[in-house]
């Protein structure tokens, strides 16, 4: 237990984690696509602006902006050969922040997904996928990262790859996938399978769970339905603040402080040990988040009605777990 | 799900239960038995354009229908868009010499900043098998490579992607762009991808939002439908 996440669940029963990167750079004057990693070479003003955002409102984790800081990403902003390098500069800038914090605060290195379909239906080969995460582990491990931040994955075989370069990179890890697709991710995966999954790897991640998806109300669905496979792992809730509106050329999540605040207090009850904001989360959420943590008691584990009831109806009738399952597909191939 | 041996001879069938098998092998997606199917009906001496739109095009709105009810998942619905693939690469040049003819044509791309393809991707196959003519651009684009495809392919319909909160309103640029020059209602602007909604699609001026490549598909056929009442009108 030497890492700095390990050491404060020893001491703590729930963390905070950090709200939205992409919304709030966007909110400093990043421009509709451009890489938000280049600003770590760029803004660093900016970008140790972010972090020490969340620190103020209580975070005791903070992501590194570098979730779009591997080589299939950044070739896009033809930056491929700065994987390494820009992962590096933004785990520095977190390095500083969180030293100068006066308490421990865990500077998290986010990884985010290659963006690339798994061979054989796309072209990633597992050995590339564990080069390229590789690549940006060690980039994050020489900024001083605390630890790795598996983030958004939708495919078993990419959280797989991840897991395997992290060990590469002997760090410790901490890993979501997003849930978006009828209580899914997007390949197919439950939340019961992510468990069965992260239970079988050599080098299982420090904490897991979902972020992203598609508000806060699913995102507790997938929490309950991890809890209820009794695993002992510490459960993470990153949730969006609501759902995004387009208001005078720029995005706003239409959650607001007392939603996400509500939002955080059944995550501890559902099960969560880790709990933030991802998409649209402001320092404003994360303030009312931290305070209803602190202040308000722990209640029983909610009822999916008390979940709806508080912060809104699901986006699909079932997340495909449980007998409630999802209609079978149709028979397979009539033979003989 | 049975292992066992695959005695089932495809030119044994007849039309109808062919067919149905079709069906069963594109949901499946077994690519090298839908192109078998499809030459077995062309032997028998169907015309191209009732193999495209009677088997694969019936075959693949399973397809979509059980995508968007969240019984297929992504790796499923890219497995029968191959062996989708494999039939219409048969086809294709047969229809093009039988003058079949056109559901409509469609350009689509991801917008600038964004490489995200796996739902541009999935909206393409699932409008090829619809019988859609797709032209695909990828993903980066900025304004100027949209306008240039408009021009040069004359589609019906421009379909655009995004999946980041940074490249969302992107779209709204190239809708704008499109105003400015007037050209704006010579296009449906479909637009998707996965931190969108309705109300999106509709403060920057888009004819609709799709929620998944089922979707669009099915708005893609409503849009064009209502554009051939128009005409005839």
């Amino acid at each position: 237990m030497t890492n700095a996440l390990s050491r404060l669940l020893q001491t703590r029963d729930w963390l905070m984690a950090d709200g939205a990167t992409g919304t709030n750079l966007f909110n400093m004057g990043l421009s509709s696509g451009d890489a938000p990693e280049l600003w770590n070479e760029d803004h660093p003003d900016r970008i140790k602006q972010l972090y020490q955002s969340a620190v103020d409102a209580g975070s005791d984790i903070f992501l590194t902006n570098s979730f779009g800081g591997n080589a299939a990403r950044l070739k896009l902003h033809g930056a491929e050969k700065r994987a390494g390098e820009l992962s590096q500069i933004s785990a520095e800038l977190g390095r500083d922040v969180a030293d100068a914090a006066g308490r421990p605060v865990v500077v998290a290195g986010s990884v985010g997904p290659t963006g690339e379909i798994f061979a054989p239906m796309g072209p990633l080969t597992h050995t590339v996928a564990v080069e390229i995460f590789h690549q940006q582990a060690e980039g994050l491990k020489a900024g001083g990262a605390d630890i790795l931040w598996l983030e958004t994955i939708s495919a078993p075989e990419e959280y797989k790859a991840a897991a395997e370069a992290f060990a590469l990179a002997d760090m410790p890890w901490c890993g979501t996938m997003s849930f978006d697709t009828a209580g899914r991710t997007m390949m197919g995966l439950t939340s019961a399978q992510m468990v069965d999954m992260v239970e079988k790897l050599p080098n299982p991640p420090i904490a897991f769970g979902a972020n992203c998806g598609v508000g806060a109300s699913d995102l507790l669905r997938t929490v309950l339905s991890f809890a209820a496979q009794g695993t002992e792992r510490p459960i993470i809730a990153k949730g969006n603040a609501g759902i995004p509106k387009y208001h005078d050329g720029h995005i706003h999540y239409d959650g607001t402080p007392d939603l996400m605040a509500e939002y955080a207090v059944l995550a501890r009850d559902a099960g969560a040990t880790i709990i933030g904001g991802c998409c649209g989360t402001m320092p404003e959420h994360l303030a009312a988040m931290h305070d209803a943590l602190v202040t308000r008691p722990r209640g029983p584990r909610p009822t999916l009605e008390q979940i709806t009831t508080a912060l809104g109806g699901f986006s699909s009738a079932s997340d495909g777990t449980g007998t409630d399952s999802a209609p079978a597909r149709r028979s397979r191939r009539r033979r003989g | 799900m049975s292992d066992q041996e695959d005695d089932l001879i495809l030119s044994e069938l007849d039309d109808e239960e062919l067919v149905q098998q079709m069906f069963d092998d594109l949901y499946d997606g077994m690519r090298e038995e839908i192109e078998e199917s499809v030459n077995i009906l062309l032997e028998r001496g169907w015309i191209p354009y009732d193999i495209l739109t009677k088997a694969l095009v019936g075959g693949m709105t399973i397809v979509g229908h059980d995508f968007r009810d969240g019984i297929l998942f992504v790796p499923e619905v890219l497995l029968a868009a191959n062996a989708m693939k494999g039939g219409m690469a048969i086809l294709k040049p047969l229809l093009a010499e039988t003058g079949a003819p056109r559901m409509g044509k469609m350009v689509i791309g991801t917008v600038k900043g964004d490489i995200h393809d796996i739902g541009k991707n999935l909206v393409s196959m699932m409008m090829e098998g619809a019988g859609f003519e797709v032209v695909d651009l990828g993903i980066n684009n900025a304004v100027e490579a949209y306008l240039e495809a408009l021009e040069t392919e004359q589609p019906d319909i421009l379909g655009m992607s995004a999946l980041l909160t940074t490249t969302m309103p992107y779209m709204k640029v190239v809708i704008d762009t499109l105003i400015e020059q007037g050209k704006r209602d010579d296009y449906i602007v479909l637009v998707g991808g996965a931190p969108l909604n309705e109300e999106f699609g509709k403060a920057i001026g888009a004819d609709a939002y799709c929620r998944d490549a089922a979707v669009a598909v099915e708005t893609a056929k409503d849009f064009i439908a209502r554009k051939h009442n128009q005409l005839s009108a």
